[in-house]
């Protein structure tokens, strides 16, 4: 045993420790360095599933029926199996339309309905009050069971400690889940407090394992040798040892397919998964995180309740505080502590997470409704920002208070696991609504309000009335039947028995949930804001930001800002409308209302005080035309129209861009070509007009020396002629505009012709030319006089690089294929690699600026546009060294038709 | 539009179809026998074996579809250096 006073002082430092833990995240949030931005620390948060139910419940069920505590555990590995599709998408949806909780979620869905969210609300508080009970309940228990203290309960009210437990983790819920006023914000702080108590419970659990396991036993395999002996024991891990008539199959799968609903529709799930979202990717890792730490923390249940059942020899109710009492029989009165500890984790994160979710649904889906509907809270101006954080903090107060009143009265009525399956199967009741609007588009407002209302007083008269009746409240003949009518009895409805209470309920409540929601969506139509409603949340990951507006109507924008002052205050307000007048691009005073303001801020509205309450404050300052289902289909028209015109100017400007680049890259080469130009004519008309001065300011300069400038001078005038001529033709051909005549050209002859025009040049540096001809050859078809021109240009530039007196030129003709292929190789000092590239580029000469022969630097472009215009290739092969071997080919396709 | 990263949907509808049928009855009733492995009962052994085949399975899945965007951004790194 543990003396009060140490568990009591090691309570309170715990909770102190997860204050502190919360001011952490909180601090970093504020810093920008937020702690939870981590997939880790969200699947971490996501355990907060696991709550005292799990911790102390599941080895009781254990000890009772074997494996039968795991099927809790398997159907949110299913879930999560379906997480990034399922969940990302509620969340890319609560994240889209500030959707803050499971009824707002189901409100919105069916046209803002605040009836709707109401129901939803009420559902969840009366299903979900008895569970936090039971976590009471577990933790006040446990204090019993390691204090050996007579049971608190038989204590007076004010000397309960629950009850001071429950307080203060109210305050803590205070302090850290009403931060904000607007609920779409994160609570960074009670996010990082949740997943550290995930740790907590989670580290404590497995140190329990191991000591029960490997400390008083040698290993799970020596418990269940053990075991063995005991026939009763020995059963427990067989599925009742009958095979397929024994096996309960139909429970099994009731079992798996709730907790796979609950993981998702539980208030506290959803507040994890979908509120406190950081960013929506952290999904695809937390999805098989959380069942890894579901299998982690259920690995030694099974040897825990077997080995407290051998050393206990107790298989009743004290199964479920085998964590802490085989501990401490052993005496090891510190591991006790800690398990109670990881209890205590496990039982305040579902209180806390569920105390908030379920104070906003109270405080925005019951609360606000109702001081709406009262005439003076309407008119009234004035900000209500503190007004609502102070109803939500009320709120928490007041479910905490309502669950520690139901643990005073009830706490003892009934088992623990029995208290949370009900729970469960009061959230999976909002399941078909749910999911269903999701996906189906058809689903109506009066679907969902059938379903939820038919489910759940299908599963309060099957579920929770028997469970009452058992606890003694009313009386037991119920159970055979209201008014003594047997086809009524609520655990065997129409004479369908056979089923456990559990699967029986949830087979009728969701039968009659699901008949009542698709049979009243088939039969009713959907009004236009729920069809509007439906499209935004089926298509939520088809629009992007291009969001259509389904809203008609005048408004005041100075109305919208007093409206949306009340809600948000009077700061963010202002930041609302100056970030609509950046965005529009229009002052901040002629701002005018229209749909897209009003959208914005009903939305930042709804992240306050819900979608419901938000669409009627909305209502209630503009005034709106009514929009039929048609004008609804126009505005979907209109927004698919809108982004077809916006992905075709898209694509425009795309071409555009890319057209104006190529225009741009043109642009410069002419510009480069111009002043290559005009750099080229300078050199020779400087030396003609200083030589034409020096003769002009000299009259008596002698005649030889004045043949030598006319000589100069007429060579430079040639040279610029010959310049403006390669100019213009190579303009005319590059435009396309020159004149060719093709005709049947034997190239043999041209080479002949050719040679001889350049014989001179190759004599008078005493150059050898070599001739490789074949003996016959194909005619091609090709402008002669343009391809003499090509090969005496090859010609004159391998002569003029040839070293003198020892040149060597070699013309080879050939043919490769359907090629005709002329070769000029000379064994001068070759192209350098680097200068390879670009040696067919306008004014690039080789060699280097000063020892290279004279030249325009246009002859080898010119030459290859000759030749890519007659249809074939130019190209080089050169290495530095061993000579440049200038190479082109013509295609002897006509070769066929001219033979 | 921005193809969406991620599992495919079809490969995750298959493993929690999978998941469905190895959890429930009738193929539980297989692993219903009195016999050991490693000195441990069949039927929670296969349990436990499965369920964390299944974790095994969606971690591949997602590590493997989330691989491409990771190793494009790298590229993207080492072009801007």
């Amino acid at each position: 045993m543990i003396q009060p006073g140490f568990v009591l002082a090691a309570s309170f430092g715990y909770l102190v420790l997860l204050v502190a833990v919360a001011a952490h995240g909180d601090r970093r949030a504020g810093q920008g360095r937020s702690l939870i931005d981590s997939s880790l620390v969200y699947a971490l948060s996501w355990g907060v599933y696991c709550s005292a139910w799990t911790y102390f419940g599941s080895i009781g069920r254990a000890a009772l029926g074997g494996v039968w505590f795991l099927p809790i555990y398997l159907g949110p590995m299913l879930a999560m199996l379906l997480a990034w599709l399922v969940l990302r998408k509620m969340v890319r949806i609560a994240r889209s339309y500030r959707i803050t909780s499971i009824a707002d979620f189901i409100a919105s869905r069916y046209g803002k309905s605040p009836l709707l969210a109401a129901l939803v609300t009420l559902i969840t508080v009366v299903g979900i009050l008895p569970y936090i009970a039971l976590q009471l309940k577990a933790v006040s228990a446990g204090y019993e069971a390691l204090t050996g203290g007579q049971g608190q309960s038989d204590m007076a009210w004010w000397r309960d400690g629950t009850l001071y437990m429950a307080l203060s983790l109210a305050g803590f819920a205070v302090v850290f889940g009403t931060r904000h006023l607007d609920l779409s914000e994160r609570h960074e702080g009670m996010v990082a407090a949740i997943a550290f108590e995930s740790a907590v419970k989670l580290a404590a659990f497995l140190a329990v394992g191991v000591f029960v396991t490997y400390g008083l036993f040698a290993g799970m395999g020596d418990i269940w040798a053990r075991a063995q002996a005991q026939p009763d024991i020995a059963n427990l891990l067989r599925l009742d040892g009958l095979g397929f008539e024994g096996f309960q199959g139909a429970q099994w799968f009731a079992l798996t397919l709730l907790s796979m609903l609950s993981v998702l529709m539980l208030p506290r799930q959803f507040q994890m998964m979908v509120v406190e979202c950081v960013d929506e990717r952290h999904i695809l890792r937390a999805a098989w995180l959380f069942p890894a730490y579901l299998l982690l923390i259920n690995i030694f249940v099974l040897p825990i309740a077997i080995g407290g059942m051998l050393m206990m020899g107790d298989a009743g109710a004290g199964a479920e505080s085998y964590v802490l009492t085989l501990p401490l029989s052993q005496g090891a009165a510190w591991l006790a502590l800690l398990a109670y500890i990881g209890g205590l984790s496990a039982a305040t994160g579902m209180i806390i997470v569920e105390t908030v979710a379920v104070s906003t649904m109270v405080c925005n889906d019951l609360v606000m409704p109702a001081l709406l509907r009262s005439g003076r809270f309407a008119q009234a101006g004035g900000d209500l920002t503190r007004l609502l954080l102070n109803i939500r903090r009320a709120a928490i107060l007041l479910v905490l208070l309502l669950g520690y009143l139901y643990f005073r009265v009830a706490g003892e009525a009934y088992a623990l696991v029995s208290i949370g399956l009900i729970s469960f199967a009061a959230v999976a009741q909002f399941a078909p609504a749910l999911l269903g609007g999701m996906y189906w588009r058809g689903a109506t407002r009066a679907g969902a309000l059938g379903g939820l209302i038919g489910g759940s007083l299908v599963w309060a008269y099957t579920l929770m009335l028997p469970s009452v009746a058992r606890s003694g409240w009313i009386g037991a003949d119920f159970l055979d039947g209201p008014f003594g009518l047997t086809f009524l009895a609520p655990q065997r409805l129409f004479g369908l028995s056979g089923f456990d209470e559990l699967t029986h309920s949830l087979f009728w409540s969701l039968l009659v949930n699901i008949a009542l929601y698709v049979g009243l969506s088939l039969i009713g139509r959907a009004s236009a804001r729920e069809a509007s409603q439906a499209l935004l949340f089926v298509d939520v990951f088809e629009r992007g930001q291009a969001q259509p507006v389904f809203w008609r109507g005048r408004a005041r924008p100075e109305d919208l800002r007093r409206l949306a002052g009340r809600f948000l205050g009077a700061a963010r307000a202002e930041a609302l409308f100056r970030d609509h007048a950046r965005e529009t691009g229009t002052a901040l005073d002629s701002l005018t209302a229209d749909a897209r303001l009003v959208d914005r801020v009903e939305r930042q509205i709804a992240g306050a005080i819900g979608t419901a309450s938000a669409r009627v404050m909305v209502e209630s300052v503009s005034q709106e035309e009514p929009l039929s289902l048609d004008d609804v289909l126009e505005i979907i028209d209109e927004a698919s129209q809108v982004r077809v015109y916006a992905r075709e100017l898209e694509e425009a400007t795309i071409e555009l861009r890319a057209a104006n680049e190529k225009l741009k890259s043109l642009d410069q080469l002419k510009d480069d070509f111009m002043s290559s130009v005009t750099h080229e004519l300078r050199t020779p008309l400087t030396s003609i007009r200083a030589l034409t001065e020096l003769m002009l300011d000299t009259p008596d300069i002698e005649s030889a020396q004045r043949d030598e400038f006319l000589g100069i001078i007429l060579s430079e005038s040639e040279r610029l002629s010959r310049l403006v001529n390669q100019v213009l033709d190579l303009a005319k051909i590059e435009a396309g505009v020159a004149e060719w005549h093709t005709t049947r050209v034997d190239m043999k002859a041209l080479i002949a012709a050719a040679l001889r025009a350049t014989a001179e040049l190759f004599r008078e540096h005493g150059t050898e030319v070599a001739l490789d001809l074949p003996e016959r050859v194909p005619m091609v078809l090709a402008d002669p006089d343009r391809l003499t021109q090509v090969l005496v240009n090859l010609l004159s530039n391998a002569a003029k690089f040839v070293p003198k007196g020892r040149g060597r030129v070699q013309i080879v003709l050939l043919r490769q294929g359907d090629e005709l292929v002329v070769k000029v190789r000379d064994n001068g000092p070759g192209v350098a690699p680097g200068d390879q590239a670009t040696v067919f580029e306008k004014f690039r000469q080789g060699g280097d600026a000063c020892n290279r022969p004279p030249g325009t630097g246009l002859g080898l472009p010119i030459s290859r546009q000759i030749v890519v215009n007659l249809g074939g290739r130019m190209w080089l092969e050169s290495r530095p060294g061993q000579g440049a071997c200038f190479a082109f080919s013509l295609p002897l396709q006509g070769q066929g038709r001219s033979r | 539009m921005r193809r969406r990263d991620g599992p495919r949907p079809e490969v995750l509808l298959a493993l929690c179809g999978a998941g469905f049928l190895l959890f429930n009855f009738p193929l539980l009733l297989i692993w219903d026998q009195p016999l050991t492995i490693l000195g441990l009962p069949l039927l929670p052994v296969v349990l436990f074996v499965v369920w964390g085949g299944l974790i095994a399975a969606l971690a591949w899945v997602s590590a493997r579809s989330a691989r491409p965007p990771r190793s494009d951004r790298a590229g993207n790194r080492r072009k801007g250096e």
